[in-house]
């Protein structure tokens, strides 16, 4: 297999790299949310592009054809698709209370606000 | 009709299916009554279970009658029927528990979801441990990693919510590396039933992406194990969650991801040389010594009792891991007696600050002085599992790290015997913490404790102390569950 042959593993790995940089890097709420969307988005090539043949069709058994691409990734990621979309909806819902309580959605501001603690205690 | 073939299904379905009911009712009362039954049904059918593999072997149930290796497999063995019984049994604790406990600190119109995402978390857990197929897995973890996300969001304190990002970042990362390694997993040998992936990765054994799969899966099973270095999410959603969710989550959530990393070990990987090529054993046994030194070190500096026994709960997956890296039947018959005891002993723990946080309003040090006077009883129990933590002969925790201890003598490693009992003295300086707390301070004038602890929140709590004293002196139930599932994981590694 030739260099092209990975193509798809590159964009993979590109993705997969850019968005957990984007976790780790960014201390806004809403930009970690969307590094992390990339992060499973690449997840979701990973899986869906070597399930593809070139010249495959669609698993329909015919006497027309004999090369057939493999459903099951695709099957397999849509449920992934669903994991990642409720994960996001989840974290924004977090990050909407998150603000309503400190008034900020930057890491930094917020483990500050947190600093101080009360009179007597460190009550959870 | 007979539902007993159908048993693995209905492990899972009865508080799946019991979850959106919760929320249609929409009414905390029946929701609670709900959430008890299928609760309770949950552990009759994992106590049903266990019996029937003990019996009659590996049961395996195909999911709408498709045969593996293609269609979902669930498959209960010796090992999954173990830790089912631990999940089930306590969610069945916990949650009559949680009725007067969530009173509190959960508002009353929340409580019904409460128990929604009690019930989803507890199906997510299962879901993990009985099924036989990798992808499975991944959407399980997640069932269970979203519906905890949400409870720990439930907490009275702002930095509950925070805690909740903070674990749902860690956790999405660490789901992510698993939903990777299965995939390159899948890549390389052409099927998603772990059984099936053990006979056949052998044959792609040499290969790069089979070990980037160890690799991910490692890292991200790790993530949810709170191995350290890799445990910062868990002293914080352990201290600001609801005390119910903290004392379930203790006692269930990082032991199913111990069960998993068991799973794709010795049922996955265990049948190719990839070990041989890796030094796994060695990065495990540094890490799990690292955890048991370094999280036991600052469990001793912290200011919160909830914190403490966060942090120590990261020295105790040190050693589980620290078995596991022995890679012998004794080490991992060590492994997952502890996963068991550790298990019950954490839940016990939490579930009485629960009742601390409700009388006194916190778990401060400085709210808990002279507790020993005030709530006599609880202080009691915290001390009794205290002992169970340190590993005092009489209590559940001696009994695994005996084993343990047996199992480093096997290996030849006289300094790990050392380094066992130099880190258990750790865990004496900070259970010695609260006893100083408690038993020879006066109450301070600030502080004042209003109501007594409500019978519902008692009883269980002393069942789970009681269990930890029991398993502590009759171990046939632990140790002979956990020896027979270790020599099982072993057998699949020859």
């Amino acid at each position: 297999m030739t260099g092209s042959g990975h193509f798809s593993y590159f964009v993979t790995v590109f993705l997969m790299v850019a968005g957990l940089f984007i976790v780790i890097a960014r201390s806004n709420l809403i930009k970690k949310l969307v590094g992390l969307g990339i992060f499973q988005t690449s997840v979701y090539l990973l899986y869906i592009a070597p399930g593809k043949l070139v010249g495959g069709t669609a698993p329909i058994l015919s006497d027309a054809f004999s090369v057939y691409s493999n459903p099951l990734p695709h099957v397999l990621i849509l449920t992934a698709i669903v994991v990642g979309v409720a994960t996001l909806a989840l974290g924004l819902a977090l990050v909407v209370r998150i603000r309503e309580a400190y008034d900020s959605i930057e890491e930094d501001d917020i483990l500050a606000r947190d600093a101080a603690p009360g009179p007597i205690e460190q009550d959870p | 009709m007979n539902l007993a073939p159908h048993l693995p299904a209905l492990q899972v379905v009865v508080p799946l299916m019991a979850a959106p009911l919760t929320v249609l009712l929409r009414q905390r009362d029946l929701a609670y009554v709900l959430a008890l039954i299928a609760s309770w049904a949950a552990f009759i059918i994992s106590a049903l279970l266990w019996l029937q593999v003990e019996a009659t072997g590996t049961i395996s149930y195909a999911i709408g009658s498709w045969p593996a290796p293609w269609g979902i497999e669930y498959r209960v063995d010796r090992l999954s029927a173990f830790v089912l019984v631990l999940v089930a049994g306590v969610a069945a604790v916990v949650l009559p528990y949680s009725r007067a406990s969530i009173e509190t600190e959960v508002p009353r119109r929340q409580h019904y979801l409460f128990y929604t995402m009690f019930l989803l978390c507890l199906a997510g857990l299962l879901g993990i441990t009985i099924t036989g197929d990798a992808f499975n897995i991944f959407v399980f973890l997640e069932v269970s990693s979203l519906s905890t996300y949400v409870l720990i969001a439930l907490g009275r304190d702002r930095r509950a919510l925070f805690a909740s990002y903070q674990y749902l970042i860690m956790g999405t990362i660490g789901a992510t590396f698993i939903v990777i390694g299965i995939g390159l997993l899948y890549l390389m040998t052409g099927t998603l039933n772990l059984a099936d992936m053990g006979r056949r990765i052998a044959a792609v054994q040499n290969t790069r992406p089979v070990l980037a799969a160890l690799a991910f899966l490692t890292v991200g099973i790790s993530l949810k194990l709170a191995l350290f270095p890799l445990h910062q999410w868990l002293p914080n959603a352990y201290a600001f969650a609801p005390s119910a969710v903290s004392a379930f989550l203790a006692a269930t959530a990082t032991k199913v991801a111990v069960y998993v990393l068991l799973r794709f070990y010795y049922s996955v990987f265990g049948q190719s040389q990839v070990f041989a090529r890796l030094p796994m054993q060695e990065a495990m046994l540094l890490l799990a010594l690292a955890g048991m030194f370094a999280a036991s070190a600052i469990a001793i500096f912290q200011t919160d009792l909830k914190r403490l026994f966060a942090y120590s709960s990261v020295g105790q997956v040190g050693y589980i891991i620290l078995g596991l890296s022995f890679n012998s039947t004794s080490g991992l018959t060590a492994s997952i007696a502890h996963l068991f005891n550790h298990g019950i002993t954490k839940g016990a723990i939490f579930m009485l600050l629960g009742c601390v946080v409700l009388v006194m309003g916190g778990t401060s040090m400085a709210r808990v002085q002279g507790l020993g006077k005030r709530m006599p009883l609880t202080s009691l129990g915290i001390v009794v599992c205290g002992l169970s933590l340190i590993g005092v002969p009489g209590t559940a925790g001696f009994v695994s790290k005996w084993y343990l201890l047996l199992a480093a003598l096997e290996k030849g490693q006289w300094w790990l015997v050392f380094l066992i009992v130099a880190s258990s003295l750790l865990a004496v300086a900070y259970v010695w913490r609260f006893v100083e707390a408690a038993y020879f301070r006066e109450p301070r004038k600030d502080v004042v404790g209003s109501g007594a602890v409500p019978w519902s929140m008692g009883l269980p709590a002393a069942v789970l102390v009681a269990a930890t004293g029991y398993f502590g002196l009759d171990t046939s139930f632990t140790v002979g569950s956990a020896s027979r599932a270790a020599a099982l994981l072993m057998e699949g590694l020859r």
